[in-house]
């Protein structure tokens, strides 16, 4: 057995003045180039989940491996270096930089690590080509929509040009963090089927979170948050046992 | 693309409220500026009016009084002088040269000014700047009359033209000498002194005018020359036209300056004319005097930079005003570039790097407008309020202020900068709408 890509551990995070812990972690693993769709409403604290495998933030306590380094023993300098090296992630909505092409949005990561930089060109003769490689992927390459304004663009496809940047370069892992909650349920499949195919071709890892059960079908493997974390299920369990 | 790239990429994508930003301190530095330069242009023209003169001499009045009527040409002096008691006091030991000023008398709003041969002589402007003449010559007949450089550009007299007199030191002064014009012979270089506004004529051709006007007035038709300085009595003196005759130029002046071999010995002298027995007499120093004037004038000068200061401030503040409006427009877009890989540090440098960039925009801008303004300015400036406004904008005083308002704009930025950076700490990834 492989690896996990990701390796969580008894991971306890609080906001700075909360005094009971957000999340509570006892175990969370993810292996190499599996799709995991984590499912929660909204609220729960999954985007704080999502910020601590990322690296964006810091847990009070417990450990976070990724591709077998230990998030939490980096520096703040070297974990954001590690997000532009190896992430790719797409938001809810909004994701492009209002004021940048599609090209340019799309080529953005490369500009923030050398090392994705490095394996886009190693695929296309320039990142600009690479970037309309997998813009093609995506039905994107159509000249009347890449010289559009970002703004311009519909949402489904202004998500599928965050898709592009979250694949360029081949970062190891992909978080989607409710990237199709404002496209019709037809837009939806095909955007997470062609996320599956891209992932694929990347041997990327797939972090899928969202609140739509509905979803999670082509997935590998479906995590319930309120199943994964343990706090304010102190209570939980107890209101449990009593039914 | 690097942050730098990204930050004028965002600029453009802002162009209006950062123009906006930008020009509201241009707009501020080039107001500071100006009345900066104002500021120290006039505190130079000021005290450059007089140079040379070691005491000033008049009827018993204040110095500021003496000087303003003698140097300024402001106001009137209360009382004349004996034209015996100037003739004592300039042969005294000690005294150089002398010139006699008599004033009173005005020509379509410029005064005139009666003196002789030693006011373009001796008279000194600025450091130790003499007059000199752009045109003709200086008066050698009383009935000749030399311009100053704003009176001929103003009335647009040439050498030659005839021009009249009126009494008393108004604008429209309805008795005119209607009898006696004065023949133009010299215009003198600008100076950027009051002498720019004056009309000069010699003594006798100054009391001429009084003694033709009283001529006329009596009727009595005889020669106004004939009459010679008996009968050329302005009305203001009367009790002093006994000693008229005693010379051939003047019975009585208004005031006088002199010129010492020693400057050491103006306080003696000073206190020796204070004292003088025939009548009341007071001599002040220019350069005390006019130090005691600008402390006058200098409270509407620390007014004007107080003002300034405020439009400053005023400036720096719409700048924070516009930052901290786009900082919520571009919380979403900070989350983007941190889960791109960028630091906080970036966030923060961008954000600084946008007030930066907007200060000294408009510091630069706001130096081009105002050196703008002060090229095609200049000649109407000298010629509407007799200042000539050098070029030399970058002087230590400028400096300062230059880099002051620099070093606050950028502490400003900080403002923002730091706003944002805990944002991007508290936000994370999430994007916030």
């Amino acid at each position: 057995m492989t690896d996990p890509i990701i390796k969580i551990d008894t991971l306890r995070f609080a906001w700075p003045g909360q005094a009971a812990p957000l999340l509570r972690i006892a175990r969370l693993e993810v292996t190499k180039g599996e799709r995991v769709f984590l499912r929660g409403a909204s609220g729960c604290g999954k985007s704080t989940l999502l910020g601590l495998v990322a690296g964006v933030l810091e847990p009070q306590s417990g450990s976070i491996q990724i591709i077998g380094q230990s998030l939490v023993a980096m520096s703040s300098a070297s974990r954001d270096r590690f997000r532009a090296d190896h992430y790719g992630i797409v938001f809810q909505q909004f994701n492009l930089i209002p004021y940048l092409s599609v090209i340019e949005n799309v080529t953005l990561p490369c500009r923030f690590s050398a090392g994705r930089r490095r394996k886009a060109m190693s695929r296309s003769s320039n990142l600009d080509t690479e970037a309309l490689r997998l813009l093609g992927h995506l039905d994107m390459a159509d000249d009347a929509v890449i010289d559009k304004p970002v703004t311009e663009l519909s949402v489904g496809q202004q998500q599928r040009v965050a898709a592009a940047r979250a694949l360029i370069g081949s970062p190891e892992i992909l978080i989607a963090d409710e990237p199709t909650s404002s496209m019709d349920a037809e837009r939806r499949a095909a955007f997470i089927e062609l996320l599956f195919r891209e992932c694929d071709e990347a041997g990327a890892t797939l972090l899928f979170v969202s609140h739509d059960q509905g979803l999670q079908k082509p997935f590998d493997r479906t995590i319930e948050f309120s199943n994964l974390n343990q706090t304010g299920t102190d209570e939980a369990p107890r209101l449990q046992s009593v039914t | 693309m690097s942050i730098a790239t990204l930050a004028i990429k965002s600029f453009r994508n802002r162009k209006f409220s950062v123009g906006l930003a930008i020009a509201s301190i241009m707009l501020s530095v080039a107001l500071l500026l100006g009345v900066e330069i104002l500021r120290e242009q006039a505190r130079t023209s000021f005290t450059s009016t007089i140079s040379g003169t070691d005491l000033i001499v008049g009827a018993r009045s204040g110095s500021v009084n003496l000087l303003l009527y003698s140097v300024f040409r402001i106001g009137n002096p209360t009382n004349n002088i004996d034209w015996s008691s100037y003739d004592e006091i300039r042969r005294l030991p000690g005294v150089k040269w002398s010139i006699p000023l008599s004033m009173g008398d005005t020509h379509r709003g410029f005064r005139v000014l009666g003196t002789d041969d030693n006011y373009f002589r001796h008279y000194q402007y600025a450091r130790e700047r003499q007059l000199s003449l752009s045109n003709g010559a200086w008066f050698a007949q009383d009935d000749e009359t030399v311009l100053g450089a704003v009176v001929a550009e103003k009335l647009g007299y040439q050498p030659g033209d005839k021009i009249i007199v009126a009494h008393g030191a108004g604008d429209e002064s309805f008795i005119t000498h209607d009898a006696k014009p004065f023949r133009v012979v010299g215009i003198l270089e600008p100076t950027g002194t009051p002498v720019d506004r004056a009309l000069h004529v010699s003594l006798a051709g100054f009391d001429g005018m009084h003694s033709d006007w009283r001529g006329a007035d009596d009727d009595n038709g005889h020669d106004p020359l004939a009459s010679v300085l008996g009968d050329a009595i302005p009305v203001e003196e009367d009790e002093h036209h006994e000693d008229a005759a005693d010379h051939g130029d003047a019975h009585s002046i208004s005031a006088f300056m002199l010129g010492l071999d020693s400057r050491a010995a103006a306080i003696g002298l000073q206190r020796r004319i204070n004292q003088f027995d025939h009548e009341p007499l007071s001599a002040i120093l220019p350069g005390v005097a006019l130090l005691e004037l600008w402390e006058i004038v200098g409270l509407v000068e620390n007014t004007l930079f107080a003002i300034s200061l405020l439009v400053i401030t005023i400036g720096l503040f719409s700048m924070l005003i516009i930052l901290m409006a786009s900082i919520n427009e571009r919380r979403r877009e900070m989350a983007i570039l941190r889960a791109l890989g960028a630091r906080p540090g970036h966030i923060f440098a961008l954000i600084l790097g946008e007030a930066i960039f907007i200060t000294l925009s408009g510091i630069v801008l706001g130096i081009a407008l105002i050196y703008g303004v002060l090229v095609f300015g200049q000649g109407w400036i000298a010629s509407e309020f007799g200042l000539f406004i050098g070029l030399e904008l970058f002087t230590p005083n400028l400096v300062h202020v230059i880099l002051l308002v620099a070093l606050f704009g950028c502490l400003i930025g900080l403002i923002p900068g730091i706003r944002m950076y805990r944002y991007s700490l508290i936000d994370g990834m999430t994007v916030r709408v």
